[in-house]
């Protein structure tokens, strides 16, 4: 019986060798198909072994993802995959561990596992797919969902003021976040491949459409006509210039983030910011996740990406110390421990 | 010089320290029950407290209680009522003295014993102007005073002074029960290590208490408890939470897989969390969750991965856990649930016990869901009961209940000490090739579990998760006859567990005109309720369960030999229910108590005479 290893000595890895039999079972045209192969895609580059790889899913059209790559899987309950996550990893910390769900999922009834994932900075790739509305239970207004929105429970609209993940991420500590649109999946191959090499937990929104329930969401941002001038692509020590013609980027004036015109008012292309993911700082990160339309882009890419203490090392650190320190681990040692008297 | 007071010998002996939560009450009871442990006395503690952290100062809510009974024969509970009071302040008094014994001696602390105090705990009368004085042996020490006095000539300030009075009690209580000091000085050399100032101040306090008692000649008598006849072995002091957490470290262990606890702190059951962090060097993994639903989940997390894995609580915790230990149960996943249970329902009587989550324990989930139940009995068999329902979940692959109380947590007792090297092993079932596909719902099949793989066994990968399963394949499964063939071979496969279930043990004769039936935190109190009256000639039996699902198999043929059978919970008859309908031909008679109190011997002993006098009495 060959080994995964032996095979990957034998031939190069490709998507087929994370694919399962089981039939596909998302409505034509979903955007779950792209981030399937985007991931795929970037188990293969990565030349994962697939028996160290899990993926982790909620509840929700995403959390069937697991069912459909040839890895360990376990797709759990409302919520709590990141929760599940976390156990997975800190009991086995040499396994790669997916979290795969949804903006209800993580952002509504799994809100509180999500951001104490995040604080923690468990070694998690942590994928949440934001279509901005319930589509399994077909067709609820969820915590990203736009105010105002007519949804099947808002039928008058919806009076929630959304949540925006990238500010609540910054918020909790977060050591890397990245957005990215379905429409993309050569970008989102590339950013899953940055985020699998990151320790601690990578946080990847990805702009998803639900092509049933709330179709063309994301339109103003992905669509083919409006994507050049309402995405802002940012790379690392790049700077911020978007725009069909390359000719628009972004500025500070004094606190606030300000689009600006290349070639207009004496602005030179030296003097848009440049992006800097690895700031100690998160203000720059803030900045960038406040940025919505219509006055700005949507920005795109790694965001945010530093180095923190990553919790499952701490504690397996704290228990080799432990380990180290007192030599004796035998269990009649340790229930012989503290006070004790002989009855004769 | 007083003259040499008379020695009195007493087999058991109840003392009850109560003051206010700040006086330190709890470390004061440990102190003497440590002492009279080592001395060779057996014993069981009760502490009581509320659950206010320090509710206002000298009021009644606000009174911390620890008591203990000590004996040279055989002890089973802390006492109904006490033969002995220690009461820092009016209020202590106020909220004891229906638990004294007439007759009985307390001690008082005369300078708290004012106008203003009397108030505090709305005493509209001093009781020591009434009659009260007259059934009781009231020692009025002036204990803060003297314990100023002692440390006159340290540096510790008047608050840090104050804070000593509780070894002053100590001492005198040391000297009335004719107890050594050694233990007690060295515990508190251990205890401030790293401030002798401190353990001056603690042990010539405790010292002078000792010798006030000896000096002043308003004790006539003191008292001697000879040391019991107690097996022999290596002892030490454990309390219920304490057990359960070298449980956990003894199954991972003889499992050979690391142990790991997600929990969230929850009173009564946070000291499990405490004790198991410490344990870091056994590569214990504790995570302190974000939730309860946190803590199971990573728990069931670490469990498919591999680990060993816990989450300890207590009932509001149990309930948030409820749709998580589905998914164990559905994935079938080993995993122990621990629930420390306290008076509910919503916060209830959060450091009060109570046995009232025997039906959420059994029942408290959605779908067909069925799940071992086990229940410790004393202190110190949450030890065992930890490893035994380690043993059935990964054994059998299922989420196991353990079921101990606030009462058993908190109490503690002197446990002889295991040999770990006569518990046998945990074994788990490990995939034995890596034929493809892999079944990962193929069965063993005696006990009908499926087998542990987890992630990084290689050629294995596999999908699992809380939507229904095909038989064998594991693949998600919407056929009708599968569904209805899962649920009934879950089922089945927690029946089968009774092949780890010892018989049912009997206490007393197999036949007789009562039965007694009982189960997990009462068993000290029925134990002598039962004992004593069999010593005064009643044809009283008891069976104290341990295994509530299932149960031990020969349970029904016990049932049949009774006159009368009753069963006894400290709720309003959850097992008498599920008792009822699974032997719907014995007629089952209860009785209840719900008040967040252990059973009283003398109360348990009343209505079973009762009983047995056709209810005449």
């Amino acid at each position: 019986m060959s080994t995964a290893k032996a095979v990957t000595e034998e031939k190069k890895i490709t998507r087929k060798d994370f694919m399962t039999n089981q039939a596909v079972r998302w409505c034509p045209g979903c955007g779950d198909y792209a981030v399937l192969v985007s991931v795929q895609n970037a188990l293969a580059k990565l030349e994962k072994n697939k028996d160290d790889v899990v993926f982790v899913s909620g509840i929700g059209c995403s959390s069937r993802f697991p069912y459909y790559v040839d890895t360990y899987g376990f797709h759990t309950i409302h919520g709590r995959a990141v929760a599940v996550a976390t156990g997975v990893k800190t009991a086995n910390p040499k396994l790669d561990v997916w979290v795969i769900s949804g903006d209800g999922d993580s952002l509504s009834i799994g809100g509180n596992h999500f951001i104490h994932a995040i604080r923690r900075n468990i070694g998690l790739k942590y994928l949440v797919f934001n279509n901005e509305i319930y589509g399994l239970t077909k067709g609820q207004y969820s915590p990203t969902t736009k105010q105002g929105a007519v949804t099947k429970s808002s039928p008058h609209g919806s009076l929630d003021q959304p949540f925006n993940p990238a500010s609540l991420c910054v918020g909790a500590e977060t050591s890397f976040y990245a957005r990215v649109t379905d429409t993309n999946p050569k970008f989102m191959t590339e950013v899953f491949i940055e985020a699998a090499k990151h320790k601690g937990t990578a946080f990847i929104e990805i702009l998803q459409n639900c092509v049933i329930f709330n179709n063309k969401t994301h339109e103003q941002i992905t669509g083919k006509e409006f994507r050049d001038d309402n995405q802002l692509v940012l790379k690392h020590n790049e700077p911020m210039i978007f725009g069909k013609n390359k000719d628009k980027g972004i500025v500070l004036d004094k606190t606030e983030l300000k689009v600006v015109r290349i070639g207009e008012n004496g602005i030179k292309e030296s003097d848009i910011l440049k992006h800097d993911a690895h700031a100690d700082s998160p203000n720059l990160a803030f900045m960038l996740s406040r940025l919505t339309l219509p006055q700005y882009p949507i920005p795109v890419g790694i965001i945010r990406q530093v180095e923190r203490p990553v919790y499952e090392e701490q504690l397996h650190a704290q228990i080799k110390q432990a380990k180290q320190e007192k030599k004796a681990v035998d269990l009649n040692a340790l229930l012989n421990s503290g006070d004790t008297w002989e009855v004769d | 010089m007083s003259s040499e007071p008379e020695c009195h010998e007493l087999e058991r002996v109840t003392i009850k320290f109560a003051g206010d939560s700040g006086d330190g009450m709890q470390l004061t009871g440990s102190m003497f029950s440590d002492e009279s442990a080592v001395f060779g006395n057996d014993l069981a503690t009760f502490p009581d407290y509320p659950a206010e952290i320090r509710a206002p100062a000298g009021t009644v809510a606000g009174v911390s209680g620890f008591q203990v009974q000590i004996g040279s024969v055989d002890v089973h509970t802390p006492g109904d009522t006490a033969d002995a009071l220690v009461a820092m302040n009016p209020a202590a008094f106020k909220a004891n003295i229906r638990h004294i014994r007439k007759g009985a001696t307390i001690v008082i602390d005369m300078d708290s014993w004012t106008e203003d105090e009397l108030q505090k705990a709305e005493m509209e009368e001093d009781p020591l102007k009434t009659d009260l004085v007259s059934s009781y042996r009231i020692i009025q020490a002036p204990i803060s005073k003297m314990t100023r006095e002692t440390l006159k000539e340290t540096t510790l300030d008047l608050k840090g002074k104050d804070r000593c009075k509780n070894m002053f009690a100590l001492g005198i209580m040391f000297w009335l029960f004719n107890r050594p000091l050694i233990n007690t000085e060295k515990y508190l050399k251990k205890k401030f290590e790293k401030k002798p100032h401190i353990i001056d101040a603690n042990i010539k306090v405790l010292r002078a208490g000792y010798t006030y008692a000896q000096t002043i000649e308003l004790f006539s008598v003191n008292y001697k408890i000879r040391p019991a006849k107690i097996k022999k072995g290596l002892y030490r002091q454990i309390s219920g939470n304490h057990a359960v957490a070298l449980g956990i470290i003894a199954a991972s262990q003889k499992a050979g897989r690391d142990a790991f606890l997600g929990s969230y702190p929850i009173t009564p059951a946070s000291d499990i969390l405490h004790e198991l962090a410490k344990y870091k060097e056994f590569g214990a993994k504790v995570i302190q969750a974000e939730d309860e639903i946190g803590g199971i989940c990573m728990a069931i997390g670490a469990a498919y991965a591999g680990d060993l894995a816990f989450t300890t609580t207590s009932g509001p915790g149990l309930s948030l856990k409820a749709e998580a230990i589905g998914l164990a149960v559905m994935a079938e996943l080993p995993l122990v649930i621990v629930n420390v249970q306290r008076g509910g329902p919503s916060t209830g009587l959060p450091t009060k016990t109570e046995q009232s989550d025997l039906m959420q324990a059994m029942y408290g989930r959605h779908g067909e869901c069925p799940l071992p139940v086990i229940a410790a009995s004393t202190p110190g068999n949450c030890f065992e009961f930890t490893l035994k329902a380690a043993k059935i979940a990964v054994e059998y692959m299922t989420p196991v209940i353990l079921l101990t109380d606030g009462y058993l947590g908190n109490g503690s007792e002197p446990w002889l000490i295991p040999d770990m090297d006569k518990y046998p092993p945990i074994q788990s079932r490990l995939p034995k090739n890596n034929k493809k596909p892999y079944m990962s719902y193929k069965r063993d099949q005696q006990t009908l579990s499926r087998e542990w793989c987890v992630p990084g066994m290689p050629g294995l990968a596999h999908r699992i998760g809380g939507l229904e399963k095909d038989d064998r394949s594991g693949h998600v499964s919407y056929v009708p006859q599968n569904h209805e063939f899962m649920v009934r071979i879950r089922a089945e496969k927690v029946e089968r567990v009774v092949d780890q279930v010892p018989d049912q043990k009997l206490i007393g004769n197999e036949t007789g005109d009562l039965l007694v039936i009982s189960w997990g935190g009462t068993f000290g109190s029925l134990l002598s309720a039962v004992t004593e009256m069999k010593e005064e000639g009643k044809k009283i039996s008891l069976a104290h369960i341990n295994y509530l699902n299932p149960f031990p198999e020969n349970i029904e043929e016990i049932l049949g030999n009774f006159k009368q059978v009753v069963v006894c919970e400290l709720n309003l008859g959850q097992l008498h229910t599920i008792l009822q309908a699974q032997f719907p031909n014995i007629n089952f008679l209860k009785y209840n108590k719900v008040q967040g109190q252990p059973f009283m011997i003398g109360e348990l002993k009343w209505h079973f005479a009762s009983l047995l006098a056709g209810g005449d009495l």
